[in-house]
């Protein structure tokens, strides 16, 4: 019955989205104020009928309602509490139901805070959401049912995938499609711009936080994968350029490049149409994310189910909306022209090169991860992209971003004095050469990459704070006043210095944890000793342990350090019997300096274990980084000239050139 | 309204698009048709010698290896990477076969050979000889597209099975073993 409901709660939610991706739009071309209207209430109404049907599918995995295929393929009774709701997103289906959830969930927001927005643009905006909505119900509807009915139901359902019961990676996808489905807005209003013909630095006011918003939820999705990837697959690694990854990474360099665009569109009347193109760029490269994890095309760690009828579906889902806002770009696209000059030696300037640089390593993640399918696919034969290529390609395309990142930082507006600049930074360079010959010498010369890196960390991290010093005239005017300038310094300049300084810390956690890890693996029995780093650990034994809805070994290893009892790692094995598969639990001491990892691996038969034990320098910076840029971006959009209800400021431009 | 002449730049963008989705849908119907499958080999190397190659040793590992090692006697040859994570789980599955006295020859991918000495140190070596293919030339000849695979050489050295992906103890004890033990 409930099933039945979130099923017809889907169609209405279906119809709804017709109607809110129509009328409107007809009405804006009219100028009828009626049917413009339509666009906010329909958008209320969809989210709830929507959500309605989400809820329903919610309830089904509560109760195990097993007379659903979808709750008896991916639930059963003795899964904990968390992972019954989890489970709701853990298959195709249910996933894809929380996409359209997400979708109206941000109609509903621009619905609510664009009030200040003109009636055509809100109409226009909201009638691309409504558009987009129906066509992914109409998807679900027809493709991928979550709420089909089993007949007999099965006493016992199958279980969710274990690797998917847990907290890192129930959390991923809403976080990522958060982000996905965040740059909808981004793009709703771009074509809805250029439908009207007008861009204007209000309307990249409009549009930078819903950027913002995504990108940050998008950061946080990605930065939860590679956690749980590290502290789940068990090797300690955190990337691995896997297709899927590249997926979701490919629409985050996008983001990026359009967060900074937007900031010049809104600050100089400039870039209008590039900021449109990446606009659009950027929400269909997360359609084609969608398409190439949801189709089955790609080989990957991430097993995902094959069907080719939902495969071309999607991929003319992803034509439609991809080629119908390209199109409209061609005809109009032209039409937008800024009136900010600049010269090549400006804060404008720049992004422009951060943009180009931002664009082009989208470009080569895309190239990397479709070469081989394309190869494949004109009979060119299989081949395949490693991690090789990215690092060869990826890493030397991201140097230059971040070192344009600091001096970007500290120029000003429409024409810059480079020269001025470089002087600001000679403390900030000076830093950064003594950090590389520092670590080279402690090194020795062996390595002479990780030590330019951290060099490279501490130009973006010293850089932002100098950036922060100079402004709030830090040991040059009294420490009150200082604090008073930080106080009034816009949350926007705080924001970038933040994001930027998150940067050189995620760096820093990169490249420590990749130069100077530490990787033992060896055959221990009970009460060997083996000595990682500065830890000695011992190995007690092993236990068996019963969960929920595993069972399996633990084992038990006492860390000394110093000749202290620091603590006991405790890594599992563990068997989950519904689903018949095996995973294997890391133990994990995290440290200000580092993890020490360790891995439970096989019995050989002799009574000996095989273990794994990493030590692994400063990686909790990486997450550390990637949570403090999101942080940086929730900071910047909570400035006073982006909220809600703010005073429209668009006739006295407020200055915020570093000067 | 404006109108203006539309460029040939800005119908670029829809232009690619319209390259990559023909191209993406191609594949996917080629999929759906099972005229292209993401599991198999293509047939063209079934049955074929293997293709000729001679690759050097990871440094200061053995000798290399080419295609005159193959051939004589059943024998496996397995594509991996220490950068491959696959290739690591399927690791203790390699050590097995190795026990049960089948030749297994390794093709390393572009790999370091610090990296690979080390991956052998630390997980043990299963592999009779390994050639190191720093530049996945070999690779290509032998049609390998993912990471790890696994072939099947008989007496006279030709290809007779393909494994793509990690070899699980399914695997071994349903395809492998009773394949090898038939062409023995």
């Amino acid at each position: 019955m409930i099933a039945e409901a979130g099923h017809f709660a889907l169609i209405l939610g279906l119809v709804i989205a017709f109607v809110q991706g129509t009328f409107p739009l007809f009405g804006a071309s009219r100028n009828n104020y009626g049917l413009m209207a339509l666009a906010t209430s329909s958008a209320h109404a969809q989210f709830f009928a929507v959500s309605l049907s989400f809820l329903c599918l919610m309830y089904s995995f509560l109760i195990s309602d097993f007379s659903v295929v979808n709750v008896a393929l991916n639930s059963h009774t003795l899964k904990p509490l968390i992972y019954k709701i989890t489970g709701v997103w853990g298959s195709h289906e249910g996933s894809m139901l929380l996409w359209v959830t997400i979708l109206a969930l941000f109609g509903i927001a621009v619905a609510i805070f664009g009030n200040n927005l003109p009636d055509t643009l809100k109409a226009r905006v909201l009638a691309i959401q409504g558009l987009i909505g129906s066509a992914f119900i109409g998807f679900i509807l027809l493709t991928s049912n979550p709420f089909n009915r089993l007949d007999p139901a099965p006493a016992q359902g199958n279980g969710l995938n274990p690797i998917l019961q847990d907290p890192g990676l129930a959390f991923h996808p809403p976080f990522l499609y958060l982000g996905y489905v965040g740059f909808s807005v981004a793009f709703a209003f771009a074509v809805a711009a250029l439908i009207e013909g007008r861009v204007d630095p209000p309307w990249a006011r409009w549009v930078r936080p819903w950027t913002l918003a995504a990108w940050c939820s998008l950061t946080i999705g990605i930065a939860l994968g590679s956690w749980w990837a590290y502290y789940e697959l068990g090797w300690g690694g955190w990337w691995f350029w896997d297709p899927v990854e590249n997926a979701s990474f490919i629409p985050w360099l996008l983001g990026t490049a359009l967060l900074h665009s937007a900031i010049v569109v809104e600050k100089r009347d400039a870039l209008q149409s590039w900021t449109i193109f990446l606009a659009i760029l950027t929400f269909s490269s997360a359609l084609l994310g969608t398409f190439l994890v949801r189709s089955g095309i790609l080989t990957s760690v991430h097993a995902f189910a094959t069907d080719p009828e939902r495969g071309i579906f999607i991929l003319l889902l992803f034509v439609l909306i991809t080629g119908g806002s390209l199109f409209l770009y061609a005809m109009r696209g032209p039409v937008l022209k800024g009136g900010g000059l600049f010269s090549p030696i400006s804060r404008e300037g720049a992004l422009v090169l951060n943009n180009l640089l931002l664009t082009t390593s989208a470009a080569v993640v895309l190239l990397g991860t479709l070469y081989p399918l394309l190869l494949d696919a004109v009979g060119g034969g299989k081949v395949s992209v490693g991690p090789p290529f990215f690092n060869a390609t990826f890493v030397p395309l991201m140097v230059p971003v971040l070192l344009c990142c600091t001096i970007a930082g500290m120029m000003t507006w429409k024409r810059a004095d480079l020269h001025g600049v470089l002087q600001r930074l000679r403390v900030v360079a000076l830093t950064a050469v003594i950090v590389t010959l520092v670590v080279t010498w402690l090194q020795g010369t062996k390595e002479i990459l990780p030590a330019m890196a951290l060099g490279v960390a501490a130009w973006l991290i010293i850089g932002s704070t100098v950036q922060i010093a100079e402004r709030i005239g830090l040991f040059k005017i009294s420490l009150m006043g200082s604090l008073k300038r930080a106080s009034g310094m816009p949350r926007a300049a705080w924001g970038m210095a933040i994001a930027h300084g998150a940067l050189g810390i995620f760096v820093i956690g990169v490249t420590a944890s990749s130069a100077w890890k530490i990787e033992m693996i060896q055959l221990m029995k009970p009460g060997e000793i083996i000595l990682v780093d500065d830890y000695k650990i011992t190995f007690l034994g092993t236990a068996n342990i019963k969960g929920p809805n595993y069972s399996g070994i633990q084992g038990q290893f006492e860390v000394n350090v110093g000749g202290d009892v620091i603590t006991m790692l405790k890594p599992e094995k563990r068997r989950y019997q519904a689903e018949r598969s095996e995973t294997t639990e890391a133990a994990i001491l995290t440290t200000l300096k580092g993890d020490l990892y360790g891995v439970l691996g096989e019995e050989s038969g002799t009574g000996a274990w095989s273990t794994r034990f990493y030590f692994n320098p400063l990686v909790s910076w990486i997450w550390a980084g990637a949570l403090l840029m999101a942080i940086g971006g929730l900071i910047s959009l909570t400035d006073r000239r982006l909220r809600v209800g703010a005073p429209k400021l668009a006739s006295k431009p407020i200055s915020h050139a570093a000067k | 309204m404006p109108r203006n002449k539309v460029s040939f730049i800005s119908l670029l963008p829809l232009g690619c698009l319209f390259a990559l989705s023909i191209l993406l849908g191609f594949y996917l119907w080629q999929l759906g048709s099972g005229q292209k499958s993401l599991e198999e080999l293509p047939s063209a190397l079934i049955d074929k010698p293997v293709p000729t190659f001679n690759l050097p040793p990871i440094v200061g590992e053995g000798v290399g290896l080419s295609e005159k090692d193959l051939g004589g006697r059943v024998s496996l040859v397995n594509v991996w990477a220490s950068w491959c994570l696959p290739c690591r789980v399927e690791h203790k599955v390699l050590m097995k076969i190795a026990d049960t006295g089948v030749p297994i020859f390794g093709i390393n991918y572009k790999d370091t050979p610090e990296a690979a000495a080390r991956f052998l140190k630390n997980l043990g070596n299963p592999f009779r000889a390994v050639g190191a293919d720093r530049t996945g030339q070999t690779a290509i000849d032998w049609g390998v597209y993912g990471y790890p695979e696994t072939f099947v050489v008989n007496k006279s050295g030709r290809i007779k099975y393909r494994h793509v992906g990690p070899l699980t103890e399914d695997d071994l004890n349903n395809q492998i073993l009773p394949l090898i033990r038939r062409l023995q």
